[in-house]
């Protein structure tokens, strides 16, 4: 009984790393369609979000007393910082690219490389700045009314709110360099995010020890997973948004701003990144490549749960993990000591963690046979388009 | 307007006769006859530059340093070492692709490269086929024996078999039992072959292994085969690569698996570079196996942090792969002098014998191509560094391992023409 808790809390916390990675690519790819391969780099600027956060936070006198709760404002600002960059990205590259699924696959892909190099060679300070500014640019719009916007000064005032943005970033950059020291000069070296003490260490109950780490990402998972759901299903944008993954024209017709949705969506999708990006920073060492590790795994939970479904999603995460745990750690054989030896010595050989793997692809790809749109397939009309 | 431009042109006769003297000061404190040009070849891009770039640092730092000291004497007259650094991109090819590079349109004579063994199986043919040399400065898994290749670094028997004595006889978890982790590639596995073969023969019992592929984080399947396979404490043997380590150990202490609840692990993969990357705070307590390591109390060791430090940052550290690339150098700079020649063969013949005071120790050129060095046990403390417990007398390597099954009774000789690389002893 013990074992089989320890199991499926194992299962649960792998499952839910996997999900809120995947959780993103769900809306990305699964609603909008856009195979977006640099979501893993979204993610390590969420994670590298979390370790500026961190250093500020150890930095600055007036923040010091808060140490602690830096988790808590980086999940804030990771998904603000990763969302801004999903949005540019949006406008910038993806935008042109709707409906032609292999030049968005290769588009995405350079940029992948591009992040990943930009962390490298650019001081974290700076990088942080561009965003500011990004994020500024971005929004500043929105606050203007669009008669300004639209009228003879348009073009004069978006370079005016572009510039003012472009000054906050440098501000910003200068500021975090001289605040940080460790943030003024650029490094591929891989850093690292130390959890607050409250988080380290495990809980021991009923004779199992839980890792605090994998209760806060449970945690973390299970509010995203709501708050996207609420999202979706009670409020208005929520309801656009759907509307346009099942009829994208029609809802045209009926006066939903399609290209709004389309900003909307990307940028939410890339802000859970940010977040799985937080998650991640928790377990690992933080570094340009530190997504790409959680891309395929992210896809594959999309495709096997059934595109464009969130249950689906759910629910291919959770048995990914728990077979991973079954398989990868030799559970079987601990909860039936005496299995049949040709079988135990099959179980024996897939119980490493590459063997494991090897056996959960494998076994998905017998599962696409019989199901090849997954566990929940799409119905509608967007299946025939 | 007159004045500024008087100044100007006053700066610039000043500038010009500090080039002038700067020029001149070079010449006449080097006074070389001729000069030579060695090769240089590590990643300095890609996931491998961080580690390989301090190679590059403290290679041309011995170049500086055998310049400054008159350079290298051949045949009465003296070279300045030139080099040229290639960079392996982290790519095993680009490796083998740089190395014919280097060894046809440069002409070098001796190229100091590499850090994986997947870059050193690249480059193996390349030297062999053109007869040329390559240093390689890293501890590996050995099992490998070439006439054209000289390693510096350690052999199993030089770290794991003294570490795997330590652990099972003289480490607080003493007589327990052991749980091995690797990543999975070469080094891990026939590493852990070996640890497996010397527990059994020193009547102790490995209860599990596994291993992580190479950019996988997720650990939670290995923590939980480790607490079934030690529940009450044990002994874990680490060669997780990188940044996989960080993911491990974050994790291993969160599930409990500290040292304070009976659980050592020894690591041969972690010095005092990756120390400071991974936090001090999750590695106390635990153990590390080196040739080399900066708290050695000699004033050679200290020599050599401190000019690191001087040439490179104050921040910066050194390792026992930086020393052996630092070794590696001086032993080629005696080689050619002794050959009195940088033919390869001559240097070759030359170079088996030559001993040098490194910063670990008196290390000897041994007939196969490996070093024989001292080996040391640290556990690591609070301050990243290693408290040494204990070091061995100077260990031969053994090219082809002992307890291996696949090499057991093999040695390599490449001074006698009838024995070379694998022979039955």
């Amino acid at each position: 009984m013990q074992l089989l808790l320890e199991s499926l809390f194992n299962g649960v916390a792998i499952g839910s790393v996997l999900l809120v990675a995947a959780l993103g690519l769900a809306i990305v790819f699964g609603l909008m369609g856009v195979i977006n391969l640099a979501h893993g780099e979204l993610m390590m600027l969420g994670a590298y979000s979390t370790y500026i956060i961190q250093l500020i936070f150890k930095q600055v006198s007036f923040l010091k007393p808060f140490y602690d709760s830096y988790v808590i404002v980086a999940i804030g600002i990771a998904f603000l910082v990763s969302g801004t960059v999903g949005i540019f990205l949006e406008r910038t590259v993806i935008r042109r690219l709707y409906g032609s699924p292999l030049e968005t696959l290769l588009a995405t892909w350079g940029v992948s490389l591009i992040l990943q190099q930009f962390v490298r060679s650019v001081p974290l300070a700076y990088a942080s700045g561009l965003v500011v500014a990004l994020f500024f640019g971005l929004l500043s719009p929105l606050f203007i009314s669009d008669d300004l916007l639209s009228g003879p000064k348009g073009k004069l005032i978006r370079a005016c709110t572009w510039g003012f943005s472009a000054l906050l970033g440098v501000a910003t950059g200068g500021i975090l360099s001289s605040l940080v020291s460790k943030l003024s000069r650029a490094s591929a070296r891989n850093v690292d995010v130390t959890a607050p003490s409250w988080m380290r260490g495990g809980i021991d109950f009923v004779g199992i020890t839980f890792p605090k780490t994998r209760l806060l990402i449970i945690l973390i998972t299970v509010i995203s997973v709501l708050v996207v759901i609420f999202f979706l299903d009670k409020t208005a944008w929520g309801m656009r948004i759907r509307a346009v993954t099942q009829n994208r024209p029609m809802s045209d017709c009926l006066g939903i701003s399609t290209e709004t949705v389309d900003i909307i969506t990307f940028g939410i999708g890339s802000g859970l990144a940010g977040v799985a990006g937080v998650a991640v920073s928790l377990l690992g060492s933080v570094g340009p490549n530190v997504g790409g590790n959680y891309i395929v795994g992210c896809f594959m939970v999309v495709v096997l749960g059934g595109v464009g479904n969130l249950l689906g999603t759910i629910l291919a995460s959770f048995s990914i993990g728990i077979m991973t745990d079954l398989i990868g750690a030799g559970r079987l054989l601990t909860i039936w000591p005496d299995m049949p030896s040709p079988l135990a010595s099959i179980i024996d050989f897939f119980a490493t963690t590459s063997m494991a793997r090897v056996m959960i692809f494998a076994l998905i790809v017998i599962f696409l046979q019989f199901r090849p749109t997954g566990m929940f397939p799409q119905k509608g009309r967007m299946v025939e388009s | 307007m007159k004045l500024s431009k008087r100044i100007f042109a006053g700066l610039a006769t000043a500038s010009l006769a500090v080039t002038v003297t700067a020029c001149g000061g070079s010449d006449s404190s080097g006074n070389f006859d001729d000069t030579v040009t060695v090769g240089i070849l590590h990643s300095l891009s890609g996931t491998m530059a961080i580690s390989e770039s301090t190679l590059v640092d403290t290679e041309k730092m011995a170049i500086e340093e055998i310049n400054a000291a008159g350079g290298v004497t051949v045949d009465g007259k003296s070279y300045k070492i030139e080099y040229i650094v290639e960079d392996g991109a982290s790519d095993w090819p680009t490796f083998a692709e740089k190395s014919k590079k280097l060894i046809d349109q440069d002409g070098v004579p001796v190229v100091f490269g590499g850090w994986t063994s997947a870059s050193r199986k690249a480059m193996l043919p390349v030297y062999e086929s053109k007869d040329a040399f390559l240093y390689y400065p890293i501890q590996y898994e050995a099992q490998e024996c070439s006439n054209n290749i000289f390693y510096t670094g350690a052999t199993p028997n030089q770290q794991s078999e003294p570490a795997t004595d330590f652990m099972y006889k003289r480490s607080p978890a003493a007589g327990g039992d052991f749980f091995l982790v690797g990543s999975d590639y070469v080094f891990p596995r026939t590493s852990n072959t070996i640890t497996k073969a010397q527990v059994k023969q020193l009547g102790g019992k490995v209860v599990g292994e596994d291993y992580l592929p190479l950019g996988n984080t997720e650990v939670a399947p290995i923590i939980s085969k480790i607490k079934v396979a030690l529940p009450d404490g044990g002994i874990i043997v680490n060669t997780l690569n990188g940044d996989q380590n960080v993911a491990f150990f974050k994790q291993i202490q969160d599930a409990g698996i500290t040292p304070s609840n009976g659980y050592y692990v020894m690591n041969y993969s972690i010095a005092e570079e990756e120390i400071s990357t991974i936090g001090p705070e999750f590695l106390e307590g635990h153990y590390g196996a080196w040739n080399y390591m900066m708290s050695i109390d000699t004033p050679a060791s200290k020599k050599f942090a401190k000019s690191f430090k001087k040439r490179w940052g104050s921040d910066r550290v050194v390792a026992d792969p930086q020393e052996s690339a630092y070794n590696m150098v001086y032993l080629w700079k005696q080689a050619v002098e002794d050959a009195g020649t940088f033919d390869d063969n001559a240097v070759r013949e030359a170079l088996v014998g030559q001993t040098f005071d490194a910063p670990q120790g008196p290390v000897e050129v041994m007939a196969n191509h490996h070093l024989s060095q001292t080996v040391r046990i640290g556990e690591i403390n609070a301050e990243g560094g290693f408290t040494i417990l204990e070091e061995t007398g100077v260990v031969e390597p053994q090219a082809w391992n002992q307890k291996h099954p696949s090499s057991k009774g093999y040695a390599c000789d490449w001074t006698d023409p009838k024995k070379g690389e694998k022979y039955r002893m």
